[in-house]
């Protein structure tokens, strides 16, 4: 059987990047998407150079759903063309503006929500047949803590990763049936992009090893997942406070 | 972009820097971050293996290459490959070493960038066969501090190339590197190795080696005295034909030092009982074995965070080279001042340097070099200070990427060419906008016209 294919969405970000080259480590062959052409193809030639795997890029907008029937086309083909090994999802976009510019510009709250949930939604419902016809595969979703519970901080980008969460939940049920494993990753502090500068972190973990639990889950067929670990007590916890004492934090 | 207050070391922790960094994650985003406003200079850093103060800025601005690191354009034809300066020697040898490429000459860690090997025109075991990492540069990416981004070789540009090879950082941002990986025909080499019994043997030994080895090295016992003064192993090592059943490309296993040894761990006795026992290990026929390419190249790198055994105070390391007809008097006076101070030296490295490179700011003289470590102890620095001063006595100089004591006037003597990099400078960075603390300790850039 020839080797897996993993598509990438939101090939640019510090994950999906570490992803790309630990899944081509692994001898899979890559494609990458996202909006950043220029960034993708230095991508992909570091992919393809150090790991000698087939490698494509595909331009892709969250939110502009209008294109991802095209997009899933033009995926499918470049999957079949690199052979009759299955096709894996790893979902790496989101857009987490700062709150208070949300605040200041409510329209941004809608292209939050388009980036992080609809357009997560529309692509993903678009390939779930494609992942059924094939009976077998994985898709890994980054969700987020944030999603855990609505926060001051950050509560549209939050709400829009709870509605990912829920979807995930129900793909993984429908999916399932068809030998897909569909994984939910939620990730404490990852050193990205995102998180560089931002007071008051701890432990804060490697896109790559956040990238290679990524792959374990997926193999192992987990179901959902806090990485670094410990993140599922501090979240349980966060999850227990009573609302009429959570209003009154500002964690 | 985001700048993050943090405390920045050199590999040797004797010299700390507390800067505002960035950490750019895609080319344009360098570029871009260059534009801004530094009241005390920026610089880039790699992965901080320079021992002194050379990646240093303290109270200023440092970008962080680590992320700037995709490989662009690999011919396998020739060999030749593009990169991004924060590619380490590592990756290249995880990428390339299957396919029976590997770079064409190394540092002693695989931990170091690129764009660090160009900008320290870094030198291996192969000195005299293969020159310097800079001999192998066919173009360089440079964003310069005016935050515009040019292209130099040898042919273009090629005064802001010199400056660039060996150039410690100070003309500009490293984005991408263009040179030839050397074609192996395994990943492992021959290794043969002889004790030597003094001094003059072994001088006489690296000579036949540099003009017969693809590789040599010399390992010294810094503590012996008297007679047995500059006793060591002599290590030649040839590119195996073929790699032994059963090892191939794989990586070396590698470990960790999990915490800092208390200063008192490495004293003159403990050190000196390593080297005998150094020194000792080769039979007194020698020997030969074949060993994976890396485990040759990097003994040190299977033990991550070695730095730490030298505690909190941390250590110096000194480099000089001198040329061959002053090495015989100089190595002796050398080796005497260490001995004098009593300052415990691990193994000390001597090997044989082919030529100069091609950088104005380029360590590597026809010579030969001398390293050792020392860890940071009351009087080491008047110690450093004094093996400066016999290096300018013969006409040498001192590796700016492992100091951290030399003062401008003696640096200024070592470097014949500083008056050309100067030039450079003055019309790329009028406003001095690329500082280092190694810039302001040496004054490199010199009085303001």
């Amino acid at each position: 059987m020839s080797a897996p294919t993993w598509l990438v969405l939101g090939a640019s970000s510090s994950i999906a990047r570490a992803f790309a080259l630990e899944a081509a480590a692994q001898g899979c062959n890559v494609i990458l998407a996202g909006r950043d052409r220029d960034d993708l193809d230095h991508g992909a030639s570091d992919v393809r150079i150090r790991h000698n795997v087939a490698v494509a890029v595909v331009d892709f907008d969250a939110e502009v759903v209008d294109t991802h029937d095209a997009f899933v086309g033009e995926v499918t083909g470049l999957s079949t063309g690199f052979g009759t090994g299955p096709l894996n999802v790893f979902l790496a976009f989101g857009l987490m503006p700062d709150q208070s510019a949300i605040d200041g510009d409510p329209d941004q709250a809608q292209r939050t929500i388009m980036a992080t949930y609809a357009g997560a939604v529309s692509v993903l419902h678009r390939l779930a047949p494609i992942l059924e016809k094939q009976g077998s595969g994985h898709v890994v979703a980054l969700g987020s803590v944030a999603g855990d519970r609505g926060r001051i901080k950050n509560y549209v980008y939050g709400s829009a990763k709870a509605g990912l969460h829920a979807y995930l939940q129900g793909l993984r049920n429908r999916l399932f049936r068809s030998g897909v494993t569909v994984t939910t990753v939620k990730p404490g502090f990852i050193d990205t992009t995102m998180t560089w500068g931002m007071p008051g972190l701890f432990l804060v973990a490697s896109p790559q090893a956040c990238a290679r639990a990524c792959l374990r889950y997926a193999a192992k067929g987990a179901e959902v997942r806090y990485f670094p670990a410990f993140w599922w007590i501090i979240m349980t916890i966060i999850r227990s406070i009573p609302e009429p004492i959570f209003k009154r934090l500002s964690i | 972009m985001t700048w993050k207050t943090m405390t920045l070391t050199g590999w040797g922790r004797t010299r700390r820097a507390e800067v505002a960094a960035c950490r750019p994650e895609r080319a344009p985003a360098a570029v871009r971050l260059l534009q801004g406003r530094f009241d005390r200079g920026i610089l880039a850093y790699g992965l901080g293996r320079s021992y002194g103060d050379a990646p240093l800025n303290d109270g200023g601005h440092v970008l962080l290459t680590e992320r700037l690191n995709r490989m662009v354009s690999f011919d396998p034809d020739d060999g030749t490959l593009v990169c991004e300066a924060g590619v380490t020697f590592d990756d290249l040898f995880a990428a390339f070493l299957p396919r029976g490429f590997m770079p064409p000459t190394s540092p002693g860690t695989s931990f170091a960038t690129v764009g660090g090997a160009v900008a320290n025109d870094v030198h291996g075991k192969n000195h005299d066969r293969v020159g310097s990492f800079g001999d192998h540069v066919l173009w360089l990416d440079l964003v310069l501090p005016s935050g515009e981004q040019v292209r130099v070789s040898p042919t273009e540009r090629p005064d802001l190339f010199a400056a660039t090879i060996g150039g410690v950082g100070l003309t500009g941002v490293i984005l991408h590197v263009c040179f030839r990986l050397r074609r192996v025909a395994s990943a492992s080499v021959e290794v043969r190795e002889r004790r030597m019994p003094d001094l003059d043997g072994f001088m006489a030994g690296l000579a036949e080696a540099r003009e017969t080895a693809g590789y040599s090295v010399g390992w010294i016992d810094g503590m012996a005295r008297g007679a047995a003064m500059g006793r060591g192993i002599l290590e030649t090592a040839e590119t195996a034909p073929t790699d032994p059943a059963g090892t191939a490309a794989k990586a070396p296993r590698k470990r960790a030092v999990p915490v800092d040894l208390p200063g008192f761990a490495l004293n003159p006795f403990s050190i000196n009982l390593f080297n005998q026992a150094y020194y000792r290990r080769v039979p007194a026929a020698g020997r030969t074995r074949t060993l994976p390419v890396r485990q040759f190249l990097y003994p040190l790198d299977a033990i991550h965070d070695w730095n730490r055994i030298y505690g909190k105070r941390g250590f110096y390391q000194f480099q000089n080279v001198v040329p061959d007809a002053e090495a015989p008097a100089a190595l002796r006076k050398l080796l005497e001042a260490i001995s004098d101070a009593r300052a415990g030296s691990f193994l000390a490295v001597l090997k044989t340097l082919g030529g100069e490179g091609r950088g104005h700011l380029s360590f590597p003289m026809r010579g030969y070099t001398l390293a050792l470590d020392f860890p940071r102890r009351d009087g080491v620095e008047d110690l450093l200070a004094r093996l400066a001063a016999i290096t300018l006595d013969h006409g040498g100089r001192v590796y700016l990427a492992k100091d951290a004591v030399l003062d401008p006037a003696g640096f200024a003597r070592m470097y014949p060419r500083l008056g050309e990099f100067r030039q450079v400078l003055d019309s790329i960075d009028p406003d001095r906008r690329i500082q280092s603390d190694l810039s302001r300790r040496l004054d490199i850039r010199g009085a303001v016209a």
